[in-house]
């Protein structure tokens, strides 16, 4: 009789024993994410970087989203310009580029040397295709910034004219970031699984879960990367991130989620830790459609009442750098506007007596985002420090934030960080935003910065940027640092994170 | 006999049938659209629309819930909206990866409650007995999360014996594949196996007060061969029913485990398109999960009948 309870272990023991024969998670074949540190010979060309934020798709074309662009563009795709450290435009695919004088016509000179990974050359014609689909098959919003072109032609297999319909400073910023990739004519049939395109490396594998595998292209037209192999390994948990680099399982943590967390790597002669900034504005945005926020002095006592010093350092471990207004230093019109409604309770509570609006209450909404749940308790609190009523409440994200508060405009205020590039005009230049603001001085000026010169487009975001400080349009908490951790030995990360792509093929070793 | 197994088979096709149209019904439900997720926060309302169209999602609810269904009965799982993959091979490869978890928790939870939870009964009254029950006591206490995050802390970062998480194909690199399976399983499976003792030992408790078993010893045996030859058959129906109930729970348990080491399982497939809302892969990884939970206990409802004859006899 005691042969049958062993019986009934058996088929568990089979279930273990089948599924452990065959090659579970390896539908796309992925190389696991190994210790190139620590191993040494052949696979030391070999990096590991862990980030935060999976693709859900390859095609950012249709699916819009940070991790697509920041995996793919100047490593996969290459653009006709990018933007370099300094924000400055340099070449890529176009060795130079001339402008007209009225600023509507763009010549841009092309590389006759590169190649797509699926075997055809990059020319002029690739070019105009690359431009005109935008038009016809992008979904995302970031095909907005395309509608300026009146006409894209390649007058010869290296020459690229590009008419715009109106003079656009902004067109050409654009077209560092995704929007202005390369695809080859015949090579776009499933940008979602195989993208194609002319860049160091090519995409060799995606372990959906998991990793995404670049491997250097040895047909690449300029200078070859360090790197034959860079595995992108994705993290949701920020501890097993940063634990992830403490047993080796990478070489780099790209995004430091918990800065309370860095100390475990100061001081470690193993790291090296780089702080730099980036584009993200945390901003505490108000519907400025609420009748409460056509005042604006509730506005500014709002401004005046948040100590921004004190909010840093409890909700990001004072990292970050304080800006008061929309527009990141690597801007060219950056100023330090945080003087213009200093931390001041007394004047806060004042404002708000003015306005009769001393113990009303404001609903703060936040997405359920690391930086937007620690900062709103600080925000509630120090509101309420100043005689204001505040309901803080948590909507998942993105789905559920983007559909009431982002969509519905169900929400007096909330706490969002601002990431795109140069997003001063998409912000706080359109009235159906959901910060419901864009004055006519404001869009005027806005405009008038696209279309101006160099200098003229400089000192009219300037005044964009006060004005907005000013007229407390919504309160800058605080500028996202860039918070990096790696393995000592590598070099060519970037102090700044202000491009849309992260370049690996600056990556090496010491 | 017959009769029994064609009326469990009815109620696990009614269930299915019940289960998916709820599965729908809450993905309907759920705040969000997935077209404005893949979309972004500054797409304009027409390029919205462009997409719901895209996925589909503009046809009436009945039409969508008929294609989704019949596309299961076929055993087509459709295409993902955002990613455009197909989903049938997505889910097989992370069902295989949460399954090697699972039955490798359920091993070491099913050899650690056998030996401990009859020990515990036969030395209920003894220090020792005591003892371990104390400490079972506590492994129910602590969420597999926690154990996870305990082991990972000392035995990844601190004594670096064990990486801190990830996963390799068994065919890839064997060695590594364990080593990376260890802790998790761990984590799972000691949870799992401290609560599985507790069973053991009540349902070895409760056999021991049996009549039967006190004839059996009076005949000669020995206490242990009594309890091994005529209680632990009796002793098993319970515990048969709590591992069933338990394998269902693993497997929808892993998915915060899966998160905790890296693991690209099922339950980190459900979150992420959860968070994408990505619907359609959504409502196809819950039915996967339903299925195997109703399957679980369609297996367990003829295990008793292969367990204890005198189920058989009653439903002559």
């Amino acid at each position: 009789m005691t042969h049958h309870l062993p019986r009934l272990l058996a088929p568990l023991a089979a279930l273990a024993l089948a599924v452990t024969a065959c090659t579970a998670g390896s539908s796309t074949a992925p190389a696991p994410a190994g210790s190139s540190a620590t191993t040494a010979g052949g696979s030391s060309d070999r990096i590991t970087l862990g980030l935060v934020a999976e693709p859900a798709s390859l095609d950012f074309t249709k699916s819009d989203g940070a991790a697509i662009p920041q995996a793919l563009l100047v490593n996969v795709y290459e653009g006709l310009v990018k933007l370099d450290q300094d924000g400055k435009i340099v070449p890529a695919l176009a060795t130079s580029w001339k402008v007209s004088d009225e600023n509507k016509t763009y010549t841009f000179e092309l590389t006759d040397k590169a190649k797509f990974t699926n075997g055809t050359a990059f020319t002029a014609a690739d070019a105009v295709f690359s431009i005109n689909r935008v038009k016809t098959d992008w979904t995302t919003s970031l095909k907005a910034a395309m509608d300026v072109v009146a006409e894209a032609k390649a007058i010869s297999p290296t020459q690229l004219q590009v008419t715009l319909s109106a003079p656009s400073n902004d067109w050409l910023y654009r077209m560092t970031t995704h929007l202005g990739a390369m695809f080859s004519a015949t090579g776009v049939d499933d940008l979602a699984n195989k993208p194609i395109g002319t860049g160091p490396y090519t995409f060799t594998s995606w372990n959906r879960g998991d990793s995404i595998t670049l491997t250097r292209n040895e047909a690449y037209w300029g200078t070859k990367p360090h790197y034959q192999s860079v595995v992108l390994k994705y993290f949701k948990d920020p501890t097993a991130l940063n634990n992830a680099l403490i047993t080796n399982a990478i070489n780099v943590v790209t995004t430091v989620q918990a800065p309370e967390a860095l100390g475990q790597f100061t001081g470690n002669s193993k790291y090296q830790v780089i702080e730099g900034t980036t584009n993200g504005e945390v901003l505490l945005s108000f519907n400025n459609a609420n009748e409460i926020f056509k005042d604006k002095r509730v506005r500014q006592a709002i401004r005046h009442a948040i100590d921004h010093k004190a909010l840093m350092e409890t909700c990001w471990a004072g990292k970050g750098t304080l800006i008061g207004s929309f527009v990141p230093p690597t801007d060219p019109w950056y100023e330090d506007l945080t003087g213009v409604t200093p931390f001041n309770k007394a004047t806060a509570t004042s404002l708000l007596t003015q306005a009769g609006k001393l113990g009303a209450t404001l609903r703060l909404r936040v997405p359920t985002l690391p930086y937007a749940v620690s900062c709103g308790q600080v925000v509630k609190a120090q509101l309420e420090a100043v005689g204001l009523k505040v309901t803080l409440d948590q909507l998942e994200f993105p789905a559920t934030w983007l559909e009431q508060v982002f969509r519905g405009g169900d929400f007096d205020m909330s706490i969002i960080a601002h990431v795109e590039p140069r997003d001063l005009k998409a912000v706080f230049g359109n009235p159906a935003y959901y910060t419901k603001y864009g004055t006519p001085e404001i869009q005027g000026l806005l405009k008038a910065a696209d279309e101006g010169s160099v200098d003229e487009q400089t000192a009219k975001l300037k005044q964009v940027g006060r004005l907005l400080a000013e007229d407390a349009a919504g309160d800058v908490l605080f500028l996202l640092p860039n918070l990096m951790v790696a393995d000592a030995g590598i070099t060519g990360l970037p102090q700044n994170a202000i491009a849309v792509a992260f370049d690996l093929s600056k990556l090496g070793k010491r | 006999m017959l009769l029994r197994i064609a009326e469990r088979t009815a109620v696990f096709l009614v269930s299915l049938g019940v289960s998916s149209a709820l599965v729908f019904g809450f993905m309907v439900l759920l705040p969000g659209d997935p077209a404005r997720v893949a979309l972004g926060i500054n797409a304009t309302e027409v390029d919205v629309a462009r997409l719901r169209a895209e996925f589909g999602l503009d046809r009436p609810l009945g039409e969508q819930y008929l294609s989704w269904t019949g596309g299961l009965v076929r055993a087509d799982l459709g295409t993902s909206y955002i990613s455009r993959a197909e989903i049938g091979p997505q889910i097989a490869d992370r069902l295989q990866v949460s399954l090697i978890l699972v039955a490798a928790s359920m091993i070491i939870a099913v050899l650690l409650a056998l030996p401990f939870g009859t020990l515990m009964a036969v030395h209920h009254r003894r220090a020792s007995g005591v003892v371990l029950s104390a400490i079972s006591q506590v492994g129910v206490a602590v969420p597999a999360f926690l154990a996870g995050i305990l082991l990972i802390s000392v035995f990844a970062v601190h004594l670096r014996w064990l990486p801190s998480g990830g996963w390799t194909p068994p065919a890839y690199d064997p060695g590594l594949f364990l080593r990376q399976l260890l802790l998790p399983a761990l984590s799972l499976g000691l949870v799992q196996g401290a609560v599985l003792t507790r069973y053991v030992r009540s349902a070895v408790l409760e056999v021991l007060r049996e009549d039967f078993l006190r004839t059996a010893r009076a005949k000669g045996l020995t206490p242990l061969r009594a309890l091994v030859r005529h209680g632990l058959r009796n002793a098993a129906v319970p515990v048969v029913t709590v591992l069933g109930l338990q394998l269902a729970t693993l497997l929808v348990g892993a998915v915060v485990i899966e998160r905790v080491f890296v693991i690209p399982g099922l339950g980190s497939l459900l979150l992420d398109n959860v968070g994408n809302r990505d619907l359609i892969v959504v409502q196809d990884v819950v039915m996967v999960l339903v299925v195997a939970v109703l399957l679980v206990n369609f297996v367990v409802d003829l295990l008793y009948l292969a367990i204890d004859p005198r189920l058989r006899t009653a439903s002559r």
